[in-house]
């Protein structure tokens, strides 16, 4: 266990690294003037110096990579070129939008997937089956800002029961007020992620039904739902989890375009304003944090499925 | 090898999620062709005074809120449409392909480091990248075709390493270096084309999810420019006057959905189609398990 714990610590270091660079190298050396980029093209050649001299872009890069780097691991993120506000304080800002509503959207997500999913694998010929499948295929192919539209229609237009867009201007002052006007985006990515969970949950209870234990569990005097209650779903509870890292990263990314669509102000939409404003560095660091979060998560789920998977634990004796 | 080719088309036809696949992605082509030398509208004029009308035998599907034709818009936007899809094929497929090659077969030294590589960039969001592009070299379709290349590009390396690495330790491939056959003629005579089931179901993945990216990102403001007809710049469009005409945002929404579709039902179909073993017997329960068998080998 140890052995794996260190082998996995190091591979997210090496991941965190090489993300790390390729983020630094994609906004740093590939726009060729970073403080031009900034500037735009109507600033004048004294402005540019000035900018260039205030963000430290005339050390050399090698310097300027690792400045960043011991910035990103202190917590020292800098300040914004543009609104000259702290960048670590925006992020922790956005991210009180931004993580509950993932957080939100993968309860929604479960919630739907994980019933129905067992549901269609055990009663395989039954209508109600046949039909969840062909949703789940069909919900999968919708695009999200499209199932947000609808959603805004009925629920809100026609409705009437959910706000249309933003987020209370106070917060979470009032926690009823902030989660109503984060349901209708939640349902959206929940639904749509849920959709994808619920087929791979399918296809990952077929295989319980059909596997060696659980028919010998049967033929032991279980019922078929006992023994694929019993023998056939901590198997798939464990294949549900080993999924969930990548499933965060999809909600995260879905968050993106859905807090434009519904003006919340969270990362994403923070995201996409900042790269509108050529503001470089604040972008730089803000995908850095979002991809160091995606890849923390994904070890994080791989120790857990360690820990509680005894199969793991056998084949590592 | 065109007899067998010719029958999987023939097993593709007569699945009905083949022929529907087929039939959808066929007129996709098509009205995407048609759109270069007619349309029914210009898909680009606004007139004002034609805004919000409802469908007429000049305007097909009504106008939109500056009164341009969107039957036209649809039909142009179809051209954006094949140019991301094509354009996502063959960028992940290259990149998908060079890598799951070098990282299945090549110098050892070179392996685990590539793998890695492809474990990061799988980590790291397609819509991240393209928004990183965007930061770059500012919006527009390249932006989408480079990231969803990217993006899918690895996954599909993922994939078929995956594949590549297990054909490898066949008897047949053992017996082919024992009679002396060259690593580059079992790449080309056995390997490749035992690995092309799997890679051609993971590319018409991409090209459906390459149109809902190019959707995301056009609404986004990262994709197609204002003057271009997209889909998604359609949906972005409908946004605004959604309270009032909101039955507007059905068309683009549609029309994606139903592309997407195709593609992952094409998927589903070449998979059995092209499997010999799910062709006969057991056919829903194979191809259904294959889903998990994409996630076996990390």
């Amino acid at each position: 266990m140890i052995r794996f714990l260190a082998v996995r610590a190091l591979t997210l270091l090496a991941g965190l690294f090489l993300a790390s660079l390729i983020i630094f190298i994609s906004l740093r050396l590939l726009p060729g003037d970073v403080a031009q980029v900034i500037g735009g093209t109507s600033a004048s050649p004294t402005q540019v110096e000035a900018i260039r001299e205030r963000l430290g872009l005339n050390v050399p890069l090698p310097l300027q990579y690792l400045d960043w780097l011991g910035g990103v691991f202190t917590g020292q993120l800098g300040s914004s070129v543009v609104s000259g506000t702290s960048i670590a304080a925006e992020i922790a800002e956005k991210a009180q939008v931004t993580v509950p509503l993932t957080f939100y959207s993968l309860t929604i997500a479960l919630i739907v997937a994980l019933p129905l999913g067992v549901f269609a694998a055990y009663r395989r010929q039954a209508l109600p089956s046949r039909v969840l499948s062909v949703l789940g295929v069909v919900a999968a192919a919708v695009p999200a800002v499209w199932a947000g539209l609808l959603g805004i229609v009925l629920f809100s237009t026609w409705l009437g029961w959910l706000p249309s867009q933003g987020f209370p201007r106070d917060g979470w002052a009032d926690p009823l007020a902030a989660i109503r006007s984060l349901t209708l985006p939640a349902l959206t990515i929940g639904l749509i992620e849920g959709a994808v969970l619920f087929r791979f949950v399918k296809s990952a209870t077929l295989s319980a039904i059909g596997a060696e234990h659980v028919r010998t569990a049967m033929s032991r005097g279980y019922t078929r739902l006992g023994a694929l209650v019993r023998h056939g779903l901590p198997g798939v509870g464990l294949s549900v989890i080993s999924m969930l890292g990548l499933q965060i990263a999809g909600l995260l990314v879905g968050a993106v375009v859905i807090e434009q669509l519904f003006s919340l102000p969270g990362l994403g939409r923070m995201l996409v304003f900042d790269v509108g404003q050529r503001d470089l560095i604040k972008v730089q660091s803000t995908l850095f944090v979002l991809t160091a979060v995606i890849l923390a998560l994904g070890a994080l789920v791989d120790v857990v499925h360690r820990l509680i998977d005894p199969r793991l634990r056998v084949e590592e004796q | 090898m065109s007899a067998r080719r010719g029958g999987t088309l023939h097993h593709l036809v007569r699945s009905p999620r083949g022929a529907f696949a087929l039939a959808v992605l066929g007129l996709l082509a098509l009205t995407a062709l048609v759109s270069l030398f007619w349309l029914p509208g210009n898909p680009n004029q606004s007139n004002i005074s034609e805004a919000w009308q409802s469908p007429s035998p000049t305007h097909w599907l009504g106008t939109d809120s500056s009164g341009r034709d969107i039957a036209s818009r649809l039909m142009a936007g179809a051209r954006v449409t094949v140019l991301v899809v094509l354009g996502a094929a063959i960028v992940s497929g290259v990149i998908g392909l060079a890598l799951a090659v070098v990282s299945a077969l090549g110098p050892r030294r070179l392996r685990e480091p590539l793998i890695i590589l492809i474990d990061v960039l799988i980590a790291f969001p397609t819509l991240l990248l393209a928004i990183m592009l965007a930061a770059v070299f500012g919006s527009g379709l390249p932006v989408v075709v480079a990231s969803v290349g990217i993006g899918f590009g690895v996954q599909i390396a993922r994939v078929v390493r995956a594949e590549l690495r297990q054909i490898n330790a066949e008897d047949f491939i053992l017996a082919a270096k024992a009679a002396g056959l060259s690593r580059w003629a079992i790449l080309r005579m056995h390997l490749l084309p035992n690995t092309a089931p799997v890679f051609t179901v993971q590319l018409s993945l991409a090209m459906g999810l390459a149109i809902l990216a190019e959707a995301g990102l056009s609404y986004l403001g990262f994709g197609a420019p204002p003057s271009v007809p997209s889909w998604g710049l359609m949906l972005e469009e409908s946004q605004a006057f959604i309270s009032i005409h909101p039955l507007v945002v059905l068309w683009p929404g549609i029309t994606i959905t139903l592309t997407v579709l195709a593609f992952y039902l094409l998927g589903d179909a070449l998979r059995e189609a092209m499997d010999p073993r799910l062709r006969f017997g057991g056919r829903r329960d194979g191809g259904e398990r294959n889903d998990l068998g994409d996630r076996s080998e990390a």
